[in-house]
């Protein structure tokens, strides 16, 4: 069996009236990505909060590495690498003097430990200039780098891959499996962006309103929710020999609608082709998180 | 913890909060210096002497005239008294009260920027120290180490502690170089009467005692010291309590300017000599001027600042390690 190093009870946070998180529990073991999706405001950053031990919660547990942090707070934090919102290091130190002042903090790792950790995000060439003349990406990874230093064997980040261009995403993706992979961490994620989420974690809780809806393998949650769009020539024959196949749905802009499976799409073409029609689009479409979640929701409004 | 204090003074230093510290000092001294160099030569100007018994002479023969008007209010006129009795004093036992030289300068400009300029100077630092953290974002950093909050928050104050030791070392070092250009170096064993006894009946000269100018020199650097921590506390606890800088700073600020005028206009309001900001002219007590509240004594006021310093001390502490942090 695969360790626990994350193990989150039933936390609830109420701020002032409001109860923000309504029980929100989930595990995370060795060498996972968990992701942790959800809307705007459904209370993602508020738990990494209660898990890094910045907010106190209401009630319920966290433990990281076996330790409690409320009662072994030295013990869970040297577990525990993090990045909450903004990696928002000091713009006025250099790169070099950011690390150095978080290894300062921590009592058994050495400067060295500094060189490692730039290498590996790969920041070493600007790691002696000020921070504040670096680019977003670059601030990203000097905060990853920074989560790093203490050896975590749990990282939270919430959106990491929040202002960065599409070559930055690609890239953070690689490195976050790579670390989770050669290097044995879990790492939980926050996102509220599907395609992020899908491509990088291996399991998923989706929260809503403060509460975790469902969680779930990533195979699991968008199987049979994908769908294929399809545009042919000519549409009427098509149409009819599509839906003689499967259910579809005409969206009346000219494209068809059916389910998503990789073995019959090949062969529904195949039939398309053959009757002659010309199979002009076939597109691939992730579910758009509001589907997924008016489905999982039951309809309720994303607020 | 010598590892968390290299951290936040490395912080202070890339921030040069110090070095403009030091360069207003200096700019305040070249002033100070300037003014007391114009006042001295007018005076010999006027006098055509430059013998101090001469010019203490008129100076009592002024406050006299002054005394002798009847539109001055009754506490300036207790305060001139005062003031007259101890002129003569220094008169009657030939003591020239104001020795040309860099020291006396110090003295001087110790005891007057003692309740405002320098309790401002510590400010500059202080009143960032926590806020600064918040409005970066960077405490979510610095509290999700391994590392309790109240260390990080000690680490925090004895960075404190010891840049408020540099100020007072800087503010003596540079006003005793500066003026030194101009009064000359000597002066260091000029004698100084303390010990004078205000009370309501005026003067009293029992209890005076001669000092070496570098003795009293010293006590007064130590009472600066201690206003200059009191007041550094005062503003590091606004600055864990308001997590804007501004703000923290604005309330100190009209705290300390509010001190300035009500010491001059509550010797009837006596309950307010509880507050610490009418009890910061320390210097006062040893030169013997009336105090702002009658039956205010130097070590009343330093109990008194004493009992604020531990109280924000306290609420600090205890805010810092409780509080939610968004
Ligand atoms: N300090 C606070 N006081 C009151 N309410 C708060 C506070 N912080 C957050 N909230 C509320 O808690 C809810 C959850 O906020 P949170 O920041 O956790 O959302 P999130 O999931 O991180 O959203 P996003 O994707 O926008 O980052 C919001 O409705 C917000 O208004
Ligand atoms: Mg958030």
């Amino acid at each position: 069996m695969e360790k626990t190093t994350l193990s989150v009870r039933n936390l609830k946070k109420t701020i002032g009236k409001k109860e923000i998180i309504k029980g929100i529990s989930f595990d995370l073991k060795e060498g996972e990505v968990f992701g942790f999706l959800g809307p705007n405001g459904a209370g993602k950053t508020t738990t990494i909060r209660m898990l890094v031990g910045l907010i106190k919660p209401t009630s319920g547990s966290v433990e990281i590495g076996g330790y409690n942090i409320e009662n072994h707070f030295f013990e869970a934090m040297k577990n525990l690498g993090c990045i909450v919102e903004n990696p928002e290091l000091y713009p006025y130190l250099s790169g070099w003097d950011n690390l150095l002042h978080f290894v300062r903090m921590l009592d058994d790792v050495g400067e060295e430990r500094i060189t490692e950790v730039t290498q590996l995000v790969g920041l070493t060439d600007r790691i002696h200039d000020k921070v504040k003349t670096y680019s977003l990406g670059m601030r990203q990874r000097l905060g990853i780098a920074q989560a790093l230093l203490g050896r975590p064997k749990v990282l939270i980040l919430d959106e990491p891959t929040n202002g960065l261009d599409p070559a930055g995403i690609r890239e953070m993706r690689q490195f976050i499996r790579f670390l989770a992979e050669s290097e044995g961490l879990s790492v939980l994620v926050s996102s509220h962006l599907l395609s992020e989420i899908q491509l990088l974690c291996d399991r998923v809780a989706i929260i809503s309103k403060g509460k975790v809806i469902r969680t779930d393998t990533v195979e699991h949650l968008l199987s049979n929710r994908e769908q294929l769009i399809w545009s042919f020539e000519p549409f009427e024959k098509g149409k009819e020999i599509l839906s003689s196949l499967t259910k579809t749905e005409d969206s009346g802009d000219g494209f068809i609608r059916t389910e998503y499976e990789s073995e019959k799409a090949a062969l529904w073409n195949k039939q398309l082709v053959d009757a002659g029609v010309k199979v002009t689009e076939m597109n691939r479409k992730l579910p758009a998180l509001e589907d997924l979640f008016l489905e999982l929701t039951g309809g309720d409004k994303i607020d | 913890m010598i590892k968390l204090v290299q951290n936040e003074m490395m912080k202070l230093i890339a921030k040069k909060r110090l070095l403009v510290i030091a360069a207003i000092i200096a700019v305040l001294v070249a002033l100070f210096t300037y003014a007391q160099y114009k006042q001295v030569e007018t005076q010999r100007h006027k006098l055509g002497t430059n013998d101090w018994r001469t010019i203490l002479q008129q100076q009592i023969i002024d406050t006299q005239n002054r005394l002798s008007s009847s539109r001055i209010s009754d506490d300036w006129k207790k305060q001139l008294k005062v003031g007259l009795q101890q002129q003569q004093y220094y008169l009657d036992h030939n003591i020239n009260p104001s020795e040309p030289g860099a020291p006396t300068f110090m003295r001087m400009f110790l005891e007057n920027s003692i309740d405002l300029f320098l309790p401002l100077m510590v400010m500059v630092i202080a009143s960032d120290l926590v806020s600064s953290e918040h409005s970066l974002g960077s405490i979510k950093l610095l509290l999700t180490r391994p590392v309790r909050r109240w260390k990080v928050l000690l680490s925090k104050y004895i960075t404190l502690c010891l840049s408020i030791s540099l100020i007072v070392a800087i503010t003596g070092i540079i006003s005793y170089l500066i003026s030194g250009m101009v009064f000359g170096y000597k002066g260091w064993g000029a004698p100084v009467l303390t010990g004078f006894n205000v009370t309501n009946q005026g003067l009293g000269t029992e209890s005076v005692k001669l000092l070496d100018q570098w003795q009293f020199l010293l006590m007064d650097f130590g009472l600066v010291w201690f206003v200059a921590i009191v007041v550094g506390t005062l503003s590091f606890m606004l600055s864990v309590l308001i997590r804007s800088t501004a703000a923290g700073m604005g309330v100190m600020l009209a705290a300390l300017i509010s001190g300035a005028i009500l010491s001059n206009m509550v010797s009837s309001w006596n309950s307010a000599k509880y507050l610490f900001m009418v009890n910061l002219r320390l210097t006062d007590y040893m030169k013997g001027t009336a105090p702002p509240i009658e039956g205010m004594t130097l070590s009343f006021s330093l109990a008194v600042l004493l009992v604020w310093w531990a109280a924000a001390l306290a609420v600090a502490f205890w805010v810092f390690t409780k509080r939610d942090v968004y």
